[in-house]
């Protein structure tokens, strides 16, 4: 099931709905660089908030996703990531480095404006 | 297994005696009881109302060779008196002393017919030993179901997440900290900063006396699930013995925000949160 992608002013929201195959993840990556590309965003958001599992490929995944979309100009931040979720990937050494994390999409968006401000303070 | 079917007529001579004399025996007991200076933390009340309830459990057991009733009551018994600070010594020699105080009463009844005594004894002896060891059990059972529940209110207790401005949670640890603990830290943590919405912690463990490697590797995993929830965490109070150790070790420690004191903390985290807030807010003037 294809995870929905709201458009939010500059940004683009993914909110998972379920649990995620590795196909559905994939799947994510490309629509968001699509997406990203067609309304040309300069932010997006992806929420887990209902995953109560992030395993070592949807870690990669999502890293990798963060990475492509800042070469097609957008910052990502993920938001949702649950205690018991958070307390699993530690230990499993899966961090997401290099990648935004926020408590919740109230977060998230706050997360955005920031670094537009600073890029706009930067001329980027 | 109902020990009634072994000898039950010797068996129901035996009940009947003791409840014959049920009021001479209760208080023989009652008295020996006091004079071995058990139960002291009771009243005499206390204690005989105590002996009467145990004597009657005593003889139906005897008479019935059901022990439920017995359990159920030594439970409950045991639920009373510990919280009183009587001992395990103090229950089991109580019922000895019962076990003593009907012996000798059943010899007194017998002693002329040493035959028959002895088939008594027969009798008696296992049931006797069947309830000393059921009220026993019961009690030490109760003991460690109480202790249990102390450890687990101690653990509570120690690991408080203060919200202390808003976005900002202090966690103080205090005391040693094992693995066992250091994952209750790490999850009330973590619930606090959802809770809470925190996006600073400062965890303080000034309190702590040593963090050795294990430790430190559980408090840079708390730190990296705080991140992973959008927090930041400032460690403070970190003794120097504990720092020396740690540089030692080689821990890994670049990913910790850490500062000299709880005040510091507090300062650097008011400056990380001025630095976090929301792009649109006016700024002060």
């Amino acid at each position: 099931m294809p995870v929905p992608i709201l458009k939010q002013r500059d940004y683009l929201i993914a909110s998972v709905q379920a649990a995620l195959s590795d196909a559905d993840l994939t799947d994510l990556r490309d629509n968001l660089s699509n997406q990203v590309g067609r309304f040309r965003s300069r932010g997006v958001i992806i929420d887990v908030t209902v995953l109560d599992v992030i395993d070592s490929f949807a870690t990669r995944t999502l890293r990798s996703v963060a990475h492509m979309l800042k070469l097609r100009g957008a910052e990502t931040v993920i938001v949702g990531i649950q205690p018991d979720v958070a307390f699993a990937m530690v230990q499993l050494g899966l961090t997401l480095e290099g990648v935004g994390t926020e408590l919740d999409l109230e977060e998230g968006l706050a997360h955005l404006d920031r670094v537009m401000k600073l890029r706009g303070a930067n001329g980027v | 297994m109902h020990l009634a079917e072994k000898r039950p007529a010797l068996l129901r001579e035996l009940v009947s005696h003791l409840r014959e004399h049920r009021e001479q025996l209760r208080e023989e007991w009652a008295r020996r009881i006091t004079d071995a200076h058990l139960l002291s933390e009771m009243t005499q009340e206390e204690v005989f109302s105590e002996a009467t309830a145990v004597y009657d459990n005593y003889v139906e057991v005897l008479e019935t060779g059901i022990v439920e009733a017995l359990q159920a009551y030594a439970r409950d018994l045991s639920e009373r008196i510990i919280p009183r600070g009587i001992e395990t010594h103090e229950v089991i020699g109580i019922v000895l002393l019962l076990r003593d105080v009907l012996a000798r009463s059943l010899f007194k009844k017998y002693q002329h017919d040493f035959d028959l005594f002895n088939r008594v004894l027969d009798a008696y002896e296992p049931a006797a030993n069947r309830i000393a060891n059921t009220v026993a059990v019961s009690f030490v059972r109760e003991r460690e179901r109480i202790i249990r529940q102390q450890q687990e209110a101690i653990r509570e207790l120690s690991t408080p997440v203060l919200p202390v401005r808003e976005r900002l949670l202090i966690l103080p640890i205090s005391g040693v900290i094992d693995s066992q603990r250091a994952r209750q830290l790490t999850e009330k943590l973590l619930n606090g900063i959802r809770d809470h919405r925190a996006k600073v912690v400062v965890m303080d463990v000034t309190g702590v006396p040593t963090i050795d490697a294990t430790v430190a590797n559980h408090l840079v995993q708390a730190v990296e699930a705080s991140r992973l929830m959008g927090a930041s965490v400032i460690l403070t109070g970190l003794s120097s013995a504990s720092a020396q150790t740690l540089v030692t070790l080689g821990v890994d420690l670049s990913k910790m925000h850490s500062v000299g004191d709880l005040q510091s903390g507090i300062e650097e985290a008011e400056l990380l949160l001025r630095r976090k807030a929301p792009a649109q807010e006016a700024p002060a003037t």
